[in-house]
């Protein structure tokens, strides 16, 4: 049998990934994961997702795998329903965990498009979602009290400090 | 602070899309004597933003809740992912000396400090705990008699429990006993503490209609004639997008789903016409006040 030419590609990998994440709140609990995989079987979306996998992208975090994990679409699946935090045996905070991800990935530049709308209507309404002036009709045929108007300049400023106003420039 | 006054959260999903909840909530208030004071200058609870920048989150949420101490009233909300918000910034500011610190920084540049005076709950819990069930009991005057409904309770309201601290996040019963007072059955199906998959529509909305469709299908399979949901955002999941569901996979599913203050009108004397049930896209008007 002739030896294989083929080369193997060693897998980048950044030690200091996984201290990067534990030293952020909510990501601390990412060290004592040992991979039991009850993350993965409870969760609602991995049972409709060929690709999310709770499990495996804590993993590859404590494996230093960096620029795969907050460049990866799947990270932006988790719907935070915190049913693996509550059930996981090791008190691993994995839905914390996967949100200190994604935060990160977006410091990286990675962000899907949805957040930059919803960024935007925060800052421009207080509201989260664009209601339109056939809902505030709506609200008047109702007779339900108006809707209560947000202070925009409060909302700049919490978003300048918390350095929330670069998504919306991005 | 004031027994039966709270300060009124109404959120973004609700006046975005789901009106028939505020108002069939605002019915029952005035039926109990609960009195809902509006919230001026109120903003996002902060959830939709927790996945880009955490501290933003935070801080929206502890605005809120400063609002809330600044009038000395308990907040009250509608809506699951406000209530659980809420709730865990607060317990959490509350209890970490150093979070609060560093929440009443941001806050400061609006000339806020968290205190840790406030509390804010869902309106069940004040259905619940603050009403309470005997209370409910008695202002039931045309309880159902034949009919069977399924309830989903939602994620943000139950976990993760060691923030929110309300109920057993894996047998929840407090929404079961609420409906049970209006002479309704509760049955139970499978995987009833499951998701809805609503905060991930943005991103993909394939897994979160596959979610729903599979519990409609199973609260179908148990015999509910009804789904009765206390968050909008399961309620768009559900209703609204019930018949995209049916449209996408061939099927007739026709389930009306009720938000648990228009089941609770319906038997304490509010005019069903009161009730915005005809803002479904299920109609419920007919097939479940027939029952009442």
């Amino acid at each position: 049998m002739e030896a294989s030419t083929e080369v193997v590609k060693p897998i980048r990998l950044d030690a200091r990934f996984r201290h990067e994440i534990m030293g952020e709140p909510g990501g601390e609990t990412l060290k004592v994961c040992f991979q039991c995989g009850t993350c993965t079987s409870g969760c609602p979306i991995a049972r409709f997702s060929r690709s999310y996998r709770p499990r495996q992208i804590i993993q590859m975090t404590q494996l230093g795998m960096r620029s795969k994990v907050l460049s990866s679409d799947t990270l932006w699946l988790c719907a935070a329903c915190y049913t693996c935090t509550d059930r996981c045996p090791q008190d691993v905070e994995v839905a914390s965990v996967l949100r200190v991800l994604r935060n990160l990935a977006v410091k990286e530049g990675f962000m899907p498009s949805i957040y930059k709308e919803m960024a935007n209507n925060v800052l421009g309404t207080g509201y989260a979602y664009k209601i339109t002036d056939m809902r505030l009709r709506k609200r008047e045929e109702f007779k339900l009290p108006p809707l209560p108007k947000a202070n925009l300049k409060d909302l700049a400023k919490l978003a300048k400090i918390t350095k929330f106003t670069k998504i919306t420039e991005t | 602070m004031p027994e039966g006054k709270y300060l009124f959260f109404l959120g973004c999903v609700i006046p975005y899309r789901v009106p028939s909840y505020e108002i069939s909530a605002r019915k029952v208030c005035e039926k109990l004597d609960i009195q809902l004071v509006e919230m001026p200058e109120f903003n996002c609870c902060g959830l939709p933003l927790d996945p880009v920048n955490h501290d933003m989150m935070l801080a929206l949420a502890a605005r809120n809740l400063c609002l809330a101490e600044r009038v000395g009233l308990p907040i009250v909300t509608l809506c699951n992912g406000c209530a659980g918000t809420l709730r865990k910034v607060n317990r959490r500011l509350k209890s970490d000396k150093g979070l609060k610190e560093k929440v009443n920084c941001y806050l400061k540049e609006i000339g806020m400090e968290f205190k840790g005076t406030t509390e804010a709950k869902h309106f069940i819990q004040v259905l619940a705990e603050d009403i309470g069930l005997e209370k409910l009991k008695k202002i039931v005057q045309k309880p159902f008699e034949k009919l069977q409904v399924a309830e989903h309770y939602g994620c943000h309201l139950l976990r993760p429990l060691k923030e929110i601290g309300f109920e057993n996040p894996e047998d929840p019963k407090v929404l079961k006993k609420l409906i049970e007072i209006t002479g309704a059955k509760c049955l139970d199906y499978a995987d009833e503490t499951e998701c809805c998959g609503a905060t991930i529509v943005g991103i993909n909305s394939e897994i979160p209609l596959m979610l729903t469709r599979e519990k409609l299908h199973r609260v179908k399979e148990a015999g509910a004639q009804a789904l009765i949901t206390i968050c909008p955002s399961c309620h768009l999941m559900f209703d609204t997008n019930q018949p995209r569901i049916e449209r996408k996979f061939g099927e007739k599913i026709d389930l009306p789903v009720l938000h648990y203050p228009q089941l609770l009108a319906l038997t304490v004397g509010i005019n069903p016409e009161d009730l915005a049930l005809k803002e479904h896209k299920i109609d419920a008007s007919e097939k479940i006040v027939l029952f009442c």
